[in-house]
């Protein structure tokens, strides 16, 4: 059913127990000829998954751990890329030897979902019906549909059930949805900084996002690969929207504040203020390495995102049907996914009588939270995932 | 493990579900899934707490009960819901009552009584309000804002037509001492109430 390219380990010599990092990692790619049906209706007739993994499998397979990226992350997690040794993987922090997600004790995977635009089949890949890239034709992903392609590849790595699917924002969603639909492969999901649903505003601010995108003339429809162009003002655009509800007004002001490049007011409309020359770098940076293509689907699969739709409405009902422990962490200043939202999904956990742990973090940093080793945050992440590895060193 | 929390496990029957509120580091909720294959949550908001507990494997949620109430779970969810000295320290003791009996078949509620004999003492000799090992604190900094004596919250649970099916009373250490037995809002310091509606 599926081959695998490039096949390489973590390179242990590559470990470097100083700074706790997996080191040197090597993606690899996992090819899939059986077709996957669609919750669009759509069937994607072959596809390709990226993918990451650091640690080792322990001989009863109980020790594999799910990595779930959200809107902009890629299989690259943790450790460096070969001549790219600056900047470690998107949640470095958090994974490797002596982290919460420790490396020493889990077998960890992270993909690229598909859709997305680092080597997995998406926008900017090759659609083989036709020769040419997906583009605007690449059908419309649900989370669901991202949890119907990853059994396959756990099923390559010769994992049944995951010991822990783990997920921020997005990457949260996942870990949910992969909790309702395959109950029997995951004991624990651990959803960060998530939500059960988009709230209006959400959408509100992802409809922004794309119109910024969509009404860019080197746009084309989608099809701007060929004219050999990006929309790149659109994409950076959303990408400075985007990163405003990342952050907290307080993390701008302790950040920012009123600090400007030049002592006196230029009286003109160009970058002054700093928090606008870094939201232009940021935007620009972005829509340099991300596929405005993606970037449009991704904020699709955020707005269709109601696992409770699936069960009548109810997310108690859909709880039910699950069989995993939970962990649920938010975040004091997450405005984008509030606290509120994950104590939604706490109390149809507990009113399903689901096993749930909850704690909301004060950190000062908003969404990106997730994303920054703070001490408490660190402290209660490694005291979970320590508990599973008593379970499974047990 | 804390002497009160000895004298809980003989009410929780075994394989039931049960709510903790203040469940602080997770011991008898550890202990009771242990002894007696107990399951259910703790609510607590000390972060260090929290922390504890879920490394004992204990299920809690951080909740803060003036904040929230328990207005998120479900009528008798449960067959019992705890509350281990914290009855004081909440805003709306009476509603909190009310409140663990909606959610539970039985509740369990200990506290420290504030017409043991000792406090008494302190007020009439000193003429301050009392402090001792068991309410260390002065009383601008107190987190126990609703201090009662048993007379008190028997009172209470007439009003609220609450039964009280047990009452086990004990002296500062723990022991169901003669003098605790028969004069216990006197001589008694803890006591550990198991009611119903």
């Amino acid at each position: 059913m599926s081959s695998q390219k490039n096949r390489n380990k973590v390179s242990k010599n590559a470990k470097d127990p100083v700074s706790h990092s997996v080191g040197i990692v090597t993606p690899q790619t996992l090819h899939v000829d059986q077709p996957l049906s669609l919750v669009s209706g759509k069937t994607l007739k072959q596809y390709d998954l990226v993918y990451e993994t650091y640690g080792e499998l322990n001989a009863q397979r109980t020790n594999a751990v799910l990595i779930c990226h959200a809107l902009s992350g890629d299989h690259h997690a943790a450790g460096f890329h070969v001549g790219e040794n600056k900047k470690p993987g998107w949640w470095d922090s958090c994974i490797g030897p002596g982290k919460p997600i420790d490396t020493n004790h889990f077998f960890v995977v992270c993909l690229n979902n598909l859709g997305g635009c680092n080597g997995s089949t998406g926008p900017n890949t090759i659609n083989p019906d036709t020769g040419e890239l997906f583009g605007p034709d690449f059908p419309i992903i649900t989370v669901k549909d991202w949890v119907e392609s990853q059994p396959r590849l756990a099923d390559a790595l010769h994992v049944q059930t995951w010991a822990a699917v783990v997920g921020g924002s997005l990457g949260g969603m996942q870990a949910l949805a992969w909790s309702l639909h395959y109950p029997d492969r995951i004991k624990n999901a651990v959803v960060i900084a998530s939500t059960p649903k988009l709230t209006a505003q959400n959408i509100a601010f992802n409809e922004i996002s794309r119109k910024a995108i969509t009404s860019d003339p080197d746009f084309h429809q989608g099809h701007y690969y060929r004219y050999n162009t990006i929309p790149s003002k659109g994409l950076m655009l959303a990408r400075m929207i985007g990163h405003i509800t990342y952050l907290s007004d307080a993390a701008m002001g302790e950040k920012f504040g009123r600090e400007r490049k030049t002592e006196a007011f230029n009286f003109g409309y160009d970058v002054e203020f700093e928090v606008e020359s870094y939201l232009n770098y940021q935007g620009e940076r972005f829509s340099k390495s991300f596929d405005a293509n993606t970037y449009l689907l991704m904020t699709r699969v955020l707005d269709y995102f109601d696992p409770a739709s699936e069960f009548g409405g109810s997310l108690e009902k859909a709880f039910e049907k699950a069989s995993c422990n939970y962990f649920v962490v938010s975040f004091s200043t997450d405005w984008r996914f509030a606290p509120e939202r994950s104590e939604q999904l706490v109390e149809s956990m507990v009113k399903a009588g689901r096993s749930v742990s909850y704690a909301e973090v004060d950190a000062p940093y908003g969404h990106d939270a997730f994303l920054i080793p703070t001490e408490r945050y660190m402290a209660i992440f490694s005291a979970y995932m320590n508990r599973i590895i008593k379970e499974i060193e047990a | 493990m804390r002497a009160d929390l000895k004298l809980i496990e003989p009410w929780v029957r075994a394989g039931t579900h049960v709510l903790d509120l203040g469940c602080g580091d997770g011991t008898l909720l550890a202990h009771l899934r242990d002894k007696k294959n107990v399951q259910g949550y703790g609510l607590e908001i000390d972060e260090a707490q929290i922390t504890s507990c879920i490394e004992k494997g204990v299920n809690v949620i951080e909740h803060n009960l003036d904040s929230k109430g328990l207005k998120s779970f479900a009528d008798q969810q449960f067959d019992t819901v705890i509350m281990t000295q914290a009855l004081q320290a909440v805003r709306q003791p009476d509603v909190m009552l009310e409140e663990m009996l909606r959610l539970g078949q039985q509740g369990i509620v200990t506290f420290p009584n504030f017409g043991y004999w000792r406090c008494r003492h302190y007020l009439l000799w000193h003429g301050k309000m009392p402090m001792s090992k068991t309410l260390p604190h002065t009383w601008y900094n107190t987190p126990n804002i609703h201090l009662c004596t048993f007379k008190d919250f028997e009172a209470l649970c007439k009003k609220k037509s609450i039964k009280i099916l047990n009452r086990t009373v004990v002296d500062s250490q723990f022991s169901q001492s003669r003098f605790a037995m028969m004069w216990p809002n006197l001589f008694a310091e803890f006591a550990v109430y198991r009611i119903s509606r």
